[in-house]
């Protein structure tokens, strides 16, 4: 186990999207410490108006959700041994994402483009009527359950290269979600889903660099999901010309 | 910037463009290992319907995918009003077609 020294150089991104700079901090270092450890220390012991975001602190809230050195990660989730380089951290806000203040950034834009791209669920029944029973190893069940454990954290829309230089793109959760739902045997309205993932933002923008898949920090493969979102399409576009 | 009617224009301009591209390094070859001039190429290639269109169908394909391609490499590094964009995207078209077509013409036409 390599050792840390007594004090780790830290850096946090200061102010909102337009104006602001990194602000260093020496922070203790100790055995077993989080990167969501390291700024909650600073907001308690340096800095008391330093703001972030963060809810369960055991990975399954999706809030926390920063950059690294550089890349996205749920900082409640990432021991600072796994990412510290040379002694030195650098938090900043998730990135493609407008900044309210220090590291918590506006989630709007990530959350209205999940509505975009028709992520609802479409009933078939009503409330009354009995559950119906769906097999586990149903072939469009196991597509759908492969991506519902996604906690909304924005990792991978942070990591998205297409997202940076696309703003309209609906970005690879919500893609994802509109996956999900469209292999839903109970959803009744699966050509919305395929006309909401079919504009000028949609599933054919990806260019498959998988990033989004690289960094999910649940494991999830948002890039195979926009993968079938585009053959499902283009099988919808021969049959039904859209 | 890519919806569904463009991406199935690329993707189909590119599954049509496969096999002639292999068809034309297949041609290209064959001409050097003979030793073929250009004057017996021309004679073969100029009045048929045939060398016509493969390399038209070919012109084609290209201009479309290239087009297309130019738009989304020119929209996620520049900022630009949607109606830009598509007048960029004719305009790349129509040029590749205008000097894919004069090549052709001038290979295949008598």
């Amino acid at each position: 186990m390599s050792s840390i020294p007594d004090m780790m150089d830290v850096s946090i991104w200061r102010g909102d999207g337009t104006f602001g700079q990194f602000e260093s901090f020496k922070v203790p270092a100790q055995e077993s410490q989080t990167i969501l450890d390291v700024v909650a220390w600073v907001q308690q012991n340096q800095d008391p108006t330093l703001t972030y975001r963060y809810a369960c602190r055991v990975g399954m809230c999706g809030s926390c959700a920063m950059m690294v050195n550089g890349v996205p990660r749920w900082t409640c989730r990432t021991h600072v041994k796994k990412v510290l380089v040379n002694n030195n951290l650098e938090v900043g806000p998730l990135r493609n994402l407008p900044v309210i203040k220090d590291l918590a950034t506006d989630m709007d834009p990530f959350f209205d483009k999940w509505v975009a791209a028709e992520g609802v669920h479409h009933p078939t029944k009503t409330r009354d009527a009995p559950i119906e029973p769906i097999l586990p190893t149903n072939a469009g069940r196991v597509e759908a359950s492969s991506g519902i454990e996604c906690i909304n954290c924005s990792v991978c829309y942070a990591a998205c290269d297409t997202v940076a230089n696309n703003p309209d793109y609906l970005g690879p959760a919500a893609l994802q979600r509109a996956w999900t739902v469209y292999n839903d045997s109970k959803d009744a309205n699966k050509q919305a889903v395929l006309d909401a993932v079919s504009g000028v933002g949609g599933c054919h923008n990806c260019h498959s660099q998988g990033s989004c898949t690289v960094h999910c920090p649940n494991g999830l493969n948002p890039m195979n999901a926009i993968a079938g979102l585009k053959r499902v399409t283009a099988m919808s576009f021969f049959k039904n010309g859209k | 910037m890519l919806d569904i009617r463009l991406y199935m224009l690329q993707r189909i301009s590119a599954l049509i463009m496969a096999p002639l591209t292999l068809g034309h390094i297949a041609v290209m070859i064959y001409a050097i290992q003979g030793g073929l001039t250009t004057a017996e190429i021309l004679g073969r290639t100029q009045g048929s319907v045939l060398w016509f269109s493969f390399y038209g169908t070919f012109v084609i394909a290209a201009s479309v995918h290239a087009a297309i391609g130019l738009r989304v490499i020119l929209s996620e590094m520049v900022t630009l009003p949607r109606f830009a964009l598509s007048v960029f995207t004719w305009g790349s078209c129509l040029i590749l077609l205008f000097m894919g077509a004069r090549a052709v013409s001038a290979v295949t036409m008598l």
